[in-house]
């Protein structure tokens, strides 16, 4: 039973994870709940049923599964970077030296524009990953296991070094992290801070949509409103890490995930989702900057 | 006269642009549909152009500039209404328009009297505060389920009950603005959000005192002087009395030295604070404010619509009441009261599109903001 609860939460803790990269990223450099950041993870889901439903019309999973998967990841991961930075070139650049009020509604204003196109596009219904994939799971220390959990952990545990070692060793990395620290600094030093921003819209929403596929492959159905829920969840892990640090947004994936899972089995599962929000109360009060994040100074 | 004075790579992109809209939609909505979007967007992008130049050169910064006057207009019209006679004539108007109207208009007139004062509500804490309240309906439940509660258990009658509902909405308010108002503002939005899902949850669950996904059923409706109210009229009426009154008790409020606070404050806290201001307090005292006459709103729902459920009070409910802050200018009385009628009233007479109803909902979201971050008749004001 505890086994299979720190699995499941690892699991689910990884989903999490990889959303909060994307609200963490943002909000590191413009300081901005990119709102519409949940979406882009529905988004994802749904390219990843539409993708596999058509490679499994031309028969590929038959010949290879691990292509199929690979393919299916890759260009929703695609059409996600594009969506995120479309996105930020319409709703959010324009905006840029508004108040803060502004950023923050248009951002509600596209979050309801991406769940209604969907719903008016792929209608109101569940939608259903097609029943190609059979996992045969295996049992480990007393607990059930899925192929897909193993996927889900593997993938985001690589894609967040990938992540941590572009940001770290990369000339772009390196422009990210200065135009976090001070955007006009680093636009006087030579560096383009729309193409900063932009890539960093994308790499958040290509990570949105690696969760959102592993998400639809896990419980095999996808709907225009998991956004929402989902998007809050992970800015709550962004925010328990401490937003704007990468290292904190993964460590409050996985706590997140962790609790919520805990908090279901062993207290009450219908209150999971008012866990993970109190969760998020409790931290901003008694510790603002998160987990890991550094104390700020509020400037004149 | 050239139409286009652009250049080539302008044109190229244009098509690039609409390339990008259809590409985008394009494993959603399949081949034929994304052409679609791929040509509404060229529309659209060209006549953004030719608002900008060529025979239409200007037609767009006219309209918003006669978009502000309207906003002038209204302005000075709404300071004339303060002399007596053309308050009288406003009032006569809603007192007699909705007799020659069916009991259809007249709930919706109701409606949008509630939103008005849930708007004006708001108002105090979003556009004279500052304070961004995403969980405002939380305020909003608290009242409608005081009220219920209170009237199915104890037979509690509509006038006592709106006072107990204001009162536990301003309690609630304050037990949340006393830990939370201390946080930076994004940070205090995401905690009203939060704690607007966490009521929801809560009212979803807590089955023996709400009733759960059930609702409350049978709640008591209200009388005045051994007269229950209960043709729509009579509600439309009630909800009239309430509107006014918090018309005239906002108005009062935005013009005293606690509204001059909040105002500064808004503008840069830490120079209020400077000045000497107890931001904390005038904080939470907008905070308190705005959520009382969301109580009262609740408690007018419970009683109008004999019957509450978790379902009314979803997140979206909170965005609505946000919008429509934003949407007339913030801290515009008028304003506010235009974009209540705007977001309620005007969808109900569009009700066959009431699929793609949303979906401008949220182009006109962004397009506001990025076109008049200020709201319709929004004043450009100082920052």
């Amino acid at each position: 039973m505890f086994t299979q609860q720190l699995i499941n939460g690892l699991a689910l803790g990884a989903v999490y994870a990889l959303i909060a990269l994307g609200y963490t990223m943002v909000y590191g450099i413009l300081q901005l709940i990119n709102f519409a950041h949940g979406e882009v993870y529905m988004l994802g889901a749904y390219l990843g049923i539409i993708v596999l439903g058509l490679l499994t019309a031309l028969g590929l999973p038959a010949y290879s599964l691990a292509l199929t998967l690979g393919i299916t990841i890759v260009v929703s991961m695609l059409f996600c970077a594009a969506y995120g930075a479309a996105i930020e070139r319409v709703a959010y650049r324009p905006l840029r030296n508004a108040s803060k009020l502004a950023p923050l509604i248009s951002a509600v204003g596209v979050s309801i524009i991406l769940q209604n196109f969907v719903m008016l596009a792929q209608g109101k219904e569940y939608k259903y990953l097609p029943p190609v994939i059979s996992f045969e799971g295996f049992t480990f220390l007393g607990a059930r296991i899925s192929p897909v959990e193993v996927l889900i952990l593997g993938a985001s545990i690589l894609l967040m070094v990938l992540l941590q070692l572009f940001i770290t060793r990369t000339k772009l990395g390196k422009a990210m992290r200065a135009t976090s620290q001070d955007m006009t600094m680093a636009g006087l030093v030579g560096i383009n801070i729309n193409k900063v921003i932009s890539v960093t819209f994308m790499i958040g929403s290509a990570l949105a949509a690696v969760a959102g596929v592993m998400v639809t492959l896990y419980y095999g159905v996808a709907h225009f409103f998991m956004g929402y829920t989902a998007g809050l969840k992970a800015f709550t892990a962004a925010v328990l890490g401490g937003i704007g640090s990468i290292p904190g947004a993964m460590l409050g994936g996985f706590t997140l995930g962790l609790i919520e899972n805990f908090c279901a089995s062993y207290i009450s599962s219908v209150y999971k989702d008012a866990f993970a929000f109190l969760v998020l109360i409790i931290t901003l009060i008694l510790r603002p900057s998160g987990l890991v994040g550094q104390r700020h100074i509020d400037k004149v | 006269m050239v139409l286009f004075p652009a250049t080539a790579t302008k044109y190229f992109r244009y098509i690039a642009i609409s390339f990008w809209a259809g590409l985008l939609v394009l494993p959603f909505t399949g081949a034929v549909h994304a052409l679609e979007i791929a040509g509404i967007t060229t529309a659209a992008v060209l006549s953004w152009r030719l608002s900008k130049a060529g025979p239409f050169a200007g037609a767009l910064d006219e309209f918003t500039r006669q978009l502000s006057r309207a906003g002038k207009v209204i302005d000075a019209v709404s300071k004339a209404v303060r002399t007596r006679t053309a308050l009288a004539i406003i009032i006569v108007l809603l007192l007699v328009i909705p007799i020659f109207q069916n009991d259809y208009y007249r709930d919706v007139l109701t409606l949008t009297g509630m939103y008005i004062v849930l708007a004006l509500g708001l108002n105090i804490i979003v556009g004279q505060a500052g304070l961004l309240n995403l969980g405002y309906v939380a305020f909003y439940a608290v009242g409608a389920y005081t009220y219920a509660i209170l009237s199915t258990r104890f037979g509690t009658a509509f006038w006592p009950g709106m006072v107990a509902g204001a009162l536990a909405a301003s309690v609630f308010a304050l037990l949340i603005g006393m830990s939370t108002l201390r946080l930076r503002g994004d940070y205090f939005a995401i905690v009203t959000l939060g704690l607007g899902e966490i009521t929801r949850i809560v009212l979803n669950n807590w089955d023996s005192m709400t009733g759960g996904p059930n609702g409350i059923s049978r709640i008591g409706r209200p009388a005045i002087a051994g007269y229950t109210l209960s043709a729509p009229l009579d509600f439309y009426y009630l909800i009239l009395i309430i509107a006014c009154f918090t018309v005239f008790a906002t108005h009062r409020l935005m013009r005293s030295r606690i509204g001059r606070a909040w105002i500064a404050i808004r503008e840069d806290e830490v120079a209020a604070e400077a000045m000497g201001i107890d931001t904390f307090r005038l904080k939470l005292l907008a905070f308190v404010l705005g959520s009382a006459w969301a109580g009262i709103a609740g408690v007018f729902f419970a009683a109008k619509m004999a019957f509450v459920s978790p379902e009314s009070f979803s997140f979206f409910e909170s965005v609505m009441i946000l919008c429509m802050v934003v949407l007339g200018g913030m801290g515009s009385i008028p304003g506010i009261i235009l974009g209540a009628f705007l977001l309620i009233a005007l969808p109900e007479f569009f009700r066959e599109f009431q699929d793609y109803r949303m979906l401008a909902f949220g182009f006109a979201l962004v397009g506001m903001m990025i076109f008049r971050p200020r709201g319709l008749l929004g004043s450009a004001g100082s920052k």
